[in-house]
């Protein structure tokens, strides 16, 4: 099997079966979800049996139809966020890194500034203030997940902008735009992609957080990280917590499998050492 | 020779049998670096490793002390070092040899000592890690290799920390550290390539005593033939892993038997007794540098009244030792350290001092080709997109046209047409440094400034890239600013020349006039620093420096 011209490692195969499969059951989750989402369909905590696969939470929801339901939630979000956090991430760290003098004073004492809160309270502040809507959350989490981002993509281009490539695009009287997407991204892409999977994991957690304080998701609405919390503490008893921290698990198991693939075939198309 | 050498006893300190080192990968087994390659090396002895990158020098150096870098291993082959083969030995055993038994000097003594100690303690640490003496011991043994290797004041050298001796004293503190331990073999891996010109005949000379009066055998890497005659007994010539050539140092540099080896010594001959290029006074005007001064964020000058003019068709070569400003020269000119006073004026228009105010088309005229071709192009362009974007960007032309124009320019340079889809990482060296040529020309340039264009470049490799500039320049018409510390390349393609001291020029004219009496003092002392290959050289010079002293 090849993707993008490159062959697929066995684990690169695998990682993309993991996704494949995270990603149909986000989108099939109505159709194949045995029960609704939200409603209460048995006892609490009642047992795997036949109908209730994974056997029945903390109000007697069926886990295995709010697994499926999950993924929509928690991909779509993570993926969001994700994406969100690198596109001002590393627009700022690279323009931080080319342009240097006061961009890059002003961007890195914001940074530090970030830095010096704690995640969780600064996002409680936000949420609590502005709402805990869908689109607020995306923004509030990405942003701050922007701040390592930007430190990330600022220190790799720190690196490339000093290279004589770069130089003879400035000398050439190259802007600001080109020397960020076609000389400096292409060269960085490497940790990039490999702090994408670990971020977009990151994601889930924090997430699963706010929703145990009540800011994230808003219940009924399933995600695997309010999943967990919610049927943690009987762990001992009946292990449905298991389940959705195993989706997660798998999930960047998957995601990170295919990003060493992609790093590999990155490294390997230019001689260096993987 | 000299009469006080110690006789040269038949005692073997090395042999090397049939080595073979490959790499192995993940993927299976990767490329044969070293291939059947066999020597003695007797007490007193010093064998010169020659060949180009890749040759496999420091491999063979490395593997002497049964060391491979990661990925390669040894896979055949005896190494027996005073009787014991080597790779018999269990690590412990072998750690108790280097470093004590085998001493090892790197090419940069700056990168090899640690900046948070004194040179006393790394000096003295092998000795007293490995037990031989105590710290008071090893620095009396320490003082006295410095005061052998003429260091300024002994006694207190190795009180000061690396950052506070210049470069050629580290690199002779290297050779204390790997001596303080009383070796029976040294290996000098390109101990004086780092090196500026006028201190690597100082090096040279102060290896040269230390070998003799101690009487170690040696191994001596390097790619300049003139160097390791100075030194060597022996040479043996390497290519691609193999053994091409080995004799007797003056055999081998006179009367040379394989052809590779000819063909080196015939490089070097050529390049000591080319003729000069005629200075040619009819071109007009291109360039005028007039009082320039600049400094980096301090008030200490870096470049200071620097007065120079080119013509169209000049090839100007800038020589001097590191830190003279040559490179310095070059930032200002094309606005990346803004001039502080004077100006520039090119084509008869003053040029701003600062890059950002010029326009499109005073950047044009004025283009760049950088000494490291490994990064002077970007690694995920194609020679199309690398070629081709000065082409679209100063004419906007259509994609068509710039393919035309991108495969015109690669006629132009001597490479086929089908690299157009390649990287950079798909090249050589010279290779990749044509693709910088061609990526200049492609701006239609009135003045290109070579950076050091040949001085990362294997001798025989740049000798075909100083013909392909020169012959350009013929078809073209362009001016060159050649930035060098290589004097041998300025004689054969620069017909002005401007020495530079501590950003001053000092002497500036038509080559065959500055490089002839009367000399300025530094002119005269570089161009003596150059090494020939007559074995007599080294001490001619440094009787001559006696003199002058």
């Amino acid at each position: 099997m090849r993707l993008f011209g490159h062959k697929l490692t066995a684990s690169a195969q695998i990682g993309l079966v993991i996704i494949a499969i995270n990603v149909v059951a986000a989108i099939l989750a109505p159709i194949i979800a045995p029960y609704p989402e939200a409603d209460i369909v048995g006892t609490a905590w009642g047992p795997p049996s036949a109908e209730h696969w994974f056997g029945l939470d903390n109000l007697g929801r069926d886990v295995f139809s709010r697994i499926l339901y999950g993924a929509r939630m928690t991909i779509g979000l993570g993926l969001l966020i994700t994406l969100l956090a690198f596109v001002l991430g590393t627009i700022g760290g690279f323009a931080a890194a080319v342009l240097g003098r006061w961009v890059d004073t002003v961007l890195s004492r914001l940074a530090d500034l970030m830095l010096s809160m704690p995640t969780l309270i600064f996002a409680l502040v936000v949420l609590s203030v502005m709402g805990t809507d869908i689109p607020v959350l995306i923004i509030t989490v990405g942003l701050l997940y922007s701040v390592p981002v930007f430190r990330l993509a600022r220190a790799v281009a720190m690196n490339i902008a000093v290279l004589e490539y770069v130089e003879a695009a400035k000398l050439r009287g190259e802007g600001l735009w080109w020397i960020i997407r076609r000389e400096i991204l292409p060269n960085a892409l490497p940790p990039l992609v490999a702090e994408f999977g670990l971020r977009f994991c990151f994601t889930f957690l924090f997430i699963a957080a706010l929703s145990f304080l009540g800011l994230g998701i808003q219940p009924p609405q399933a995600d695997w990280g309010s999943m967990v919390k919610e049927t943690g503490q009987m762990i001992a008893l009946r292990p449905i917590a298991l389940y959705p921290a195993g989706a997660i698990a798998l999930l960047t198991i998957g995601v990170n499998l295919v990003v060493d693939w992609l790093l590999a075939i990155h490294s390997r198309g230019h001689g260096e050492e993987v | 020779m000299n009469d006080n050498r110690p006789k040269q006893t038949d005692r073997q300190v090395l042999r090397v049998d049939n080595l073979r080192i490959e790499v192995k990968t993940d993927a299976g087994p990767g490329p044969v670096l070293v291939d059947d390659v066999s020597f003695t090396l007797c007490k007193g002895e010093v064998l010169g490793l020659i060949g180009e990158s890749g040759a496999g020098k420091s491999t063979i150096g490395l593997a002497s002390m049964v060391y491979t870098r990661s990925g390669c291993y040894i896979t055949g082959g005896k190494i027996v070092f005073l009787d014991n083969d080597l790779r018999e030995l269990n690590s412990d055993q072998r750690r108790n040899t280097r470093g004590v038994k085998i001493a090892y000097i790197a090419q940069s003594a700056a990168a090899s000592f640690n900046p948070a100690l004194t040179i006393y303690e790394q000096v003295c640490e092998v000795a007293v890690r490995h037990g031989l003496m105590n710290f008071a011991d090893a620095k009396r043994e320490a003082i006295k290799l410095f005061r052998e290797l003429e260091l300024p004041n002994p006694d207190t050298f190795g009180d000061r920390y690396p950052h506070q001796v210049s470069g050629g004293q580290l690199q002779r503190a290297m050779a204390a550290m790997a001596m303080v331990a009383k070796p029976d073999l040294l290996i000098f891996d390109e101990p004086t390539t780092a090196l500026d010109v006028t201190t690597q005949v100082e090096v040279l000379a102060s290896f040269r005593k230390l070998i003799r009066e101690h009487g170690t055998a040696a191994l001596y890497i390097t790619h300049d033939l003139a160097v390791v005659a100075q030194i060597a007994d022996r040479i043996m010539v390497l290519r691609h892993g193999k053994m091409v050539e080995l004799g007797d140092a003056t055999q081998i540099l006179q009367h040379p038997t394989q052809e590779y080896t000819q063909k080196l010594v015939a490089e070097r001959v050529a390049a000591s007794t080319h003729e000069f290029v005629e200075s040619d006074e009819s071109g007009e005007a291109l360039l005028k540098i007039d009082r320039v001064s600049a400094s980096y964020r301090t008030l200490v000058k870096v470049i200071n009244g620097v007065t120079l003019d080119i013509r169209r068709g000049d090839t100007v070569a800038v020589v001097g030792e590191s830190g003279s400003g040559k490179s310095t020269l070059a930032r200002i000119l094309v606005g990346l350290l803004p001039r502080e006073e004077g100006d520039i004026r090119f084509a008869g228009e003053s040029l701003p001092p600062r890059l950002k105010d010029r326009s499109k088309d005073q950047l044009r005229r004025i283009q760049m080709i950088y000494q490291m071709p490994d990064v002077a192009l970007n690694p995920q362009q194609t020679l199309l997109e690398i070629i081709g974007r000065p082409v679209s960007f100063y004419f906007n032309k259509s994609g068509d046209q710039v393919r035309q124009r991108v495969t015109e320019l690669l006629r132009q340079i001597d490479l086929p047409e089908s690299f157009i889809t390649r990287r950079p990482g798909e090249l050589s060296g010279g290779q990749k440094q044509r693709v910088s040529i061609a990526r200049a020309l492609a701006a239609e340039p009135e003045l290109i400034i070579c950076d050091e264009v040949t001085s990362a470049l294997d001798p025989l490799v740049a000798e075909e890239i100083l013909r392909l500039l020169k012959r350009l320049q013929d078809e073209l018409g362009v001016a060159y600013m050649f930035i060098t510390h290589d004097l041998g390349t300025v004689k054969r393609i620069a017909n002005k020349v401007a020495v530079m001291l501590k950003g001053q020029l000092v002497a500036f004219g038509p080559t065959p006039k500055v490089f002839a009496p009367p000399f300025h003092p530094y002119t005269e002392l570089l161009l003596s620093s150059v090494p020939e290959m007559r074995a007599d050289w080294l001490d001619e010079v440094l009787a001559k420096r006696r003199q002058l002293v």
